[in-house]
């Protein structure tokens, strides 16, 4: 078995073995299915599509994928088990990507337990399942962009309460970056292709365009560079402290 | 094989090791000794791979472990300080993850075998967090010898362990060491002496004495120096002064002893008793000295060795 495999599935597995894990994903349904309903009138709107669902979901990843990837690096540093994890005969390319891909898996799990929501409006309607299973990969994607962030944030510091706000700030930034109420502010004051710039790190940007049932390259391209580049950071970071 | 030369790590301004050289051979334990924040943990953190050093070279095995880390850290078990695990893993999962990820090509086999060497029967199905100290210690030594590396580097194996489990240890690093490399950190002196065949130490990142325990011992300003306890140790040293080859003579009033210093090289046992039977003077214990490491071990990393 490879070592990716082999450290993707402990990681996995010590998800389970608190009640964390299950705590995370009761609150990510309970939290998913009050937003669409209740913010996004999922039934009022009478229409048979899951915009409504989607559309909460950078908010709701803006706190849960911190809060899932502060123990990332943060943890194994706090109690040293860094230091056997990297004597292992593993790189330390190997250790970042399996973990990271675990943390990846979990939200995945959570975010495919909402499938109920999905059956639903296939029973009330005739939705497009196409714009649908995008928004899902859409979703996905964008959580990965938020865990890869949040990856480097835990890899610098030994404390997750640290590590969940700054990562929690980041992601903030970079979601409002394309916000409307931002945009149309930056419009006033900044050139149009300075606005496109800002408008093009927005997560919300790429979800939505990713959501609206168009796979674009583009799209794809910005969330697999953002991951790329945020954990070669955290590959770093770890360098960097791994004398304190 | 272990080879270190010229190891040095530097911090910013501050060198923790500085350009440490030495060679182990298979079959020697050594014990690394030193005081606080000498550079005994970083040096070992170089030599497991964890670290990069600043400057100069390890070779484990005939691989450089910064050049090819991987083949480096395969021969190499490592127990760090504190012996971390994750501790929300019991100690049969911990054992089966690490003996996949080392590859081992019967799993199941060697770990029944370090599991019953190390005791661990009783608690494989507990969670490592909620295990006692001495246990935990025992999960992380099964983890750094599952792979029957030819290198074991153990960080203060014995920190925080009662007088049996301390015992249990040792007995196990010395039935481990014969045909291995062994490096033993710690601060226990008296645990040089059981188990180590050299012992090194560093002050100030810099290694200050490489020698057996023997060697060590006899350079202490105690080595062949004779203590004596009695109820009037006035009385006694007023008696014993005057004797051939004697320096100086020691009044240890906490410890109630008269104790006797050689001048170098000279054996003054015989002498010391001839004169109490002479006097007919009533001692409770007689004991000739071979040397005290802890003092030894003051004067060379405070500075200033009686050669």
């Amino acid at each position: 078995m490879s070592p990716i495999n082999t450290l993707f599935r402990r990681e996995l597995a010590s998800y389970f073995a608190t009640p964390v894990a299950y705590v995370f994903i009761v609150i990510f349904l309970v939290l998913s299915g009050a937003f669409a309903f209740q913010l996004g009138g999922l039934y009022e709107r009478g229409q048979a599509d899951l915009k409504p669902f989607f559309d909460f979901h950078p908010w709701l990843y803006l706190f849960l994928v911190p809060a899932v990837a502060m123990r990332l690096w943060a943890e194994e540093r706090n109690t040293g088990s860094i230091e056997l994890l990297l004597t292992l005969p593993v790189t330390q390319a190997h250790a970042v990507v399996a973990k990271f891909l675990a943390a990846w898996a979990f939200i995945g799990i959570a975010l495919a337990l909402t499938f109920p929501i999905w059956i639903t409006v296939n029973y009330l309607g005739d939705p497009d399942n196409g714009v649908i299973v995008a928004s899902y990969i859409g979703s996905m994607l964008m959580a990965g962009g938020f865990l890869a962030i949040g990856s480097a944030v835990s890899a610098a510091t030994k404390s997750q309460v640290i590590a969940f706000i700054i990562t929690v700030v980041i992601c903030f930034a970079l979601l409002l970056a394309g916000h409307p109420l931002v945009l149309g502010f930056a419009k006033a004051i900044l050139p149009q292709w300075l606005v496109d710039g800002v408008a093009s790190l927005s997560f919300i940007t790429h979800f939505a365009s990713i959501s609206k049932g168009v796979i674009d390259l583009r799209d794809l391209i910005f969330f697999g560079l953002l991951i790329g580049l945020f954990l070669y950071a955290t590959s770093i970071v770890i360098d960097l402290k791994k004398a304190d | 094989m272990i080879e270190i030369k010229n190891l040095t790590k530097r911090y910013g301004d501050l060198v923790a090791v500085d350009s440490v050289s030495f060679t182990v051979s298979p079959g020697e334990v050594l014990g690394f000794l030193g005081p606080n924040g000498a550079g005994k943990s970083t040096t070992m953190k170089m030599i497991a791979g964890f670290l990069t050093p600043s400057s100069g070279s390890v070779k484990v095995c005939g691989h450089d472990v910064e050049a090819s880390p991987l083949e480096a850290k395969r021969c190499i078990g490592y127990l760090p300080e504190g012996a971390p695990a994750y501790g929300e893993m019991t100690p049969a999962n911990f054992l089966t993850f690490i003996a996949r990820i080392r590859g081992l090509d019967n799993p199941a086999n060697r770990i029944r075998e370090v599991v019953a060497r190390l005791g661990l029967e009783r608690v494989l199905d507990q969670p490592i967090d909620t295990l006692s100290k001495g246990f935990r210690r025992r999960v992380g030594i099964s983890q750094a010898i599952l792979h029957d590396p030819k290198v074991l580097v153990l960080d203060e194996p014995t920190d925080g362990l009662d007088p049996n489990q301390k015992h249990e240890v040792r007995a196990l690093i010395q039935g481990l060491a014969k045909d291995k490399i062994v490096i033993v950190s710690t601060h226990i002196l008296e645990e040089v002496h059981a188990v180590c065949s050299r012992a090194i130490i560093i002050a100030g990142g810099k290694v200050v004495a490489d020698a057996t325990p023997d060697e060590l011992e006899a350079k202490s300003k105690y080595y062949q120096a004779v203590t004596l306890r009695a109820r009037d140790l006035d009385a006694l040293k007023e008696a014993l002064s005057g004797v051939p080859g004697v320096s100086d003579i020691a009044i240890d009033r906490e410890a109630r002893a008269v104790t006797v210093f050689p001048l170098l090289g000279k054996s003054i046992f015989g002498p010391v008793t001839q004169r109490l039977q002479e006097r007919a003077i009533e001692v409770t214990s007689v004991e000739l000295e071979s040397g005290r490491l802890d003092e030894v071990f003051r004067t060379i990393t405070q500075g200033g060795v009686r050669s």
